[in-house]
């Protein structure tokens, strides 16, 4: 098996859930009303705890003896591998809600075909996860829908949303040498499957939603590559401030 | 209502097949789609349900406290309805 | 029905333990005294968010932040029934958050008192939640049934949150001396301000006496600090945390554990307003419900126009 490639590709998954789920961690308590505020939370809980799962399996295919907390901690900033869409901040509900959508619709083709992947532990992580990426779809197409084609501040909202965040759509579907030969194993789908996929969901849900698809299609990268953007190292201080603050401790 | 609050609705849940929906509680939302999905983050986190309704709470019409005695009581006389009104020898079984 | 009938069956379903239900006639006062203690207790969850959600981007390891995201998430939940409760007395929810926000309201004053260090989580989970669940747990039996109803369910949600808390601070205490002095720390800053839970003297509570005769209440204040002290000491103990009183001693005569008085001034101080984190932890609400409004108001919008398309 190309397990350097593998641990890769696990490592980029985990990071993409621990990172957006570290994002909306901080939405907790501040929510726009209550009831969303449980919805993002359930969100988040699932991200935490497919980010669990991943980086036991990223453990098992690095063969060091770390604990998925050790990944998930004590990483630097350019060996977290996770795409520049989910360390955007927060910004306003539909900022939060187009970024979930985009990632959502990304993640639910990608798990779908990964179910079926000769790879054992990832099929079953993706089974598990992909009902709960179903949901999480759902749920941010509904907000989608309802901000673009709610009030005319909403629909303003929506499309700076989708406007701001499409440059980071392309990273999305970035490859490398890895990923190639991944692909022509046959272990991991092919990416443009992928996108054909999230293609037809966005469209699908922007239509609906009044928004506009951007024409620009200048492409933003680099997360895939461990070159983020400035906000990543101020996620990784609070992520890591007790690990790094209390080395060698327990919690 | 201000343009801003959401309606009302009351949420009814079967935990389990075989068994009724049951009332669990009240939630807020825009519209059916949305209180679903909120009744299901707010009152099944924990297994609760496999089942969920919802009913804007403005569609439930219930009896009046002040009719209750003119609602209920009649009933109450009317105790042939029940088997333990009925006297059965000892030896019959099955009824 | 006369006025006179409506009140002698209330009177009666009380004395007889039935529960009144939100069709049933009650007095006024009966209820305007349930809007005002639910809507606090609802509030309380709300903003006791706050302090615990701080930490959950920084939580130590994977566990501990699903965990934390997972009790913070049943608060709201727990706001979320207790309001529910409200808004079957006719108290509309969005009425009732702003007499929080206009400060007409209270919450519980612990949620005041900032969580400065990790070992604050694991306090609040064992004596901030240990504190509600004495009181809660004797609210399950209360006179208006869907406030009853509605403390069963938080009562068995929130059995995990005392122990997650409990445990995390028994990894402290078994950690380095670093954490350990975290620890003790925590239960420090943490100790009178949950005595303070129960609220004031018996002799000082204004409410209590009709709030017992209606059995909206089933204990006392200090009924259940008594109860509260009595099952935190030995706790204290296992854990080898010392409790900040000098005059915390077990009374054999008593059957119970005698402390010092708590610092009243302190007290009101704070239910005044002067806590240390009062004005943030209101403006942070503030702020969640005025930034929330488009949002709102978009999906009001939205099922308008969707359910006119539907009857055109």
């Amino acid at each position: 098996m190309n397990e350097a490639a593998l641990y890769e590709y696990v490592l980029r998954m985990s990071d993409d859930s621990l990172i957006l789920g570290q994002r909306l961690g901080e939405w907790c308590g501040h929510g726009p009303i209550l009831e969303e505020d449980i919805a993002m939370t359930n969100i988040a809980l699932d991200l935490v705890g497919q980010a669990i799962s991943l980086y036991d399996f990223a453990v098992l295919l690095e063969g060091k003896d770390r604990d998925h907390d050790q990944l998930a901690y004590l990483r630097y900033e350019n060996e977290y591998k996770n795409l520049l869409l989910v360390e955007q901040p927060n910004g306003d509900f539909a900022m939060t809600m187009l970024r979930q959508f985009f990632f959502d619709a990304f993640r639910l083709p990608l798990f779908e075909f990964l179910e079926k992947s000769p790879v054992e532990q990832l099929a079953a992580i993706a089974q598990k996860s992909l009902k709960e990426t179903r949901y999480h779809l759902k749920h941010s197409s509904e907000w989608v829908i309802r901000l673009g084609d709610g009030t005319e501040e909403s629909h303003r909202r929506a499309q700076a949303a989708v406007d701001h965040l499409w440059r980071y759509t392309h990273e999305l579907f970035y490859e490398n040498q890895h990923d190639v030969e991944l692909q022509e194993n046959g272990l991991v789908p092919k990416l443009s499957d992928v996108q054909a996929s999230w293609m037809i969901t966005v469209q699908e849900v922007l239509k609906e939603a009044t928004l506009a698809i951007p024409t620009n299609n200048w492409k933003f990268e680099g997360g895939r590559e461990g070159r983020h953007s400035e906000h990543m190292g101020y996620i990784l201080s609070e992520l890591q401030y007790m690990q790094r603050a209390y080395p060698n401790m327990e919690w | 209502m201000s343009n801003s609050q959401w309606p009302l609705w009351e949420v009814f849940i079967r935990s389990k097949q075989g068994l009724n929906h049951k009332h669990v509680g009240s939630l807020r939302a825009p519209d059916a789609t949305l209180a679903l999905e909120n009744a299901r983050d707010v009152y099944t986190r924990r297994s609760e349900g496999i089942s969920i309704w919802v009913v804007e709470s403005v569609q439930i019409h219930a009896t009046d406290f002040d009719q209750s005695g003119s609602f209920f009581e009649p009933s109450d006389t009317k105790i042939y309805r029940h088997p333990t009104f009925y006297e059965v020898p000892d030896g019959v079984k099955h009824m | 029905m006369t006025r006179a009938d409506q009140e002698r069956i209330f009177n009666e379903k009380i004395a007889k333990e039935i529960k009144i239900e939100p069709n049933d006639w009650m007095p006024e006062e009966y209820r305007q005294t349930l809007i005002r203690q639910i809507s606090q207790h609802a509030h309380s969850e709300v903003v006791g968010m706050l302090p615990e959600g701080n930490w959950i981007t920084r939580a130590p390891n994977l566990r501990r932040k699903a965990v934390l995201l997972a009790k913070v998430q049943d608060e709201a939940g727990h706001g979320l029934y207790l309001y529910s409760a409200t808004e079957t007395l006719g108290a509309d929810r969005e009425k009732t958050i702003d007499d929080l926000h206009s400060g007409k309201a209270k919450y519980s004053s612990i949620f005041n008192y900032p969580a400065l260090t990790w070992a604050d989580i694991g306090a609040i989970g064992w004596l901030v939640d240990g504190a509600a669940i004495m009181n809660q747990v004797a609210l399950c039996r209360t006179s208006y049934g869907p406030y009853a109803r509605a403390m069963v369910k938080i009562c068995k949600e929130e059995s995990f949150h005392q122990r997650q808390g409990y445990e995390s601070l028994m990894k402290l205490c078994k950690g380095t001396p670093q954490q350990k002095a975290m620890a003790q720390d925590a239960l420090n800053r943490f100790w009178w301000p949950a005595l303070m839970m129960f609220g004031p003297n018996d002799a000082e509570s204004t409410h209590s006496d009709q709030s017992i005769a209606w059995k909206i209440k089933r204990f006392t204040n200090d009924e259940l600090r008594q109860s509260f002290v009595d099952a935190t000491v030995p706790q204290a103990e296992i854990l080898g945390l010392v409790i900040p009183d000098e005059n915390l001693k077990w009374n054999e005569e008593r059957g119970h554990y005698d402390f010092s008085e708590i610092n009243w001034d302190e007290f009101w101080q704070v239910v005044k307003g002067n806590g240390p984190c009062n004005k943030e932890r209101l403006a942070a609400r503030v702020k969640a419900k005025e930034d929330g409004l488009w949002v709102r108001e978009a999906a009001n919008a939205f099922a308008k126009k969707r359910s006119m398309k539907k009857s055109a």
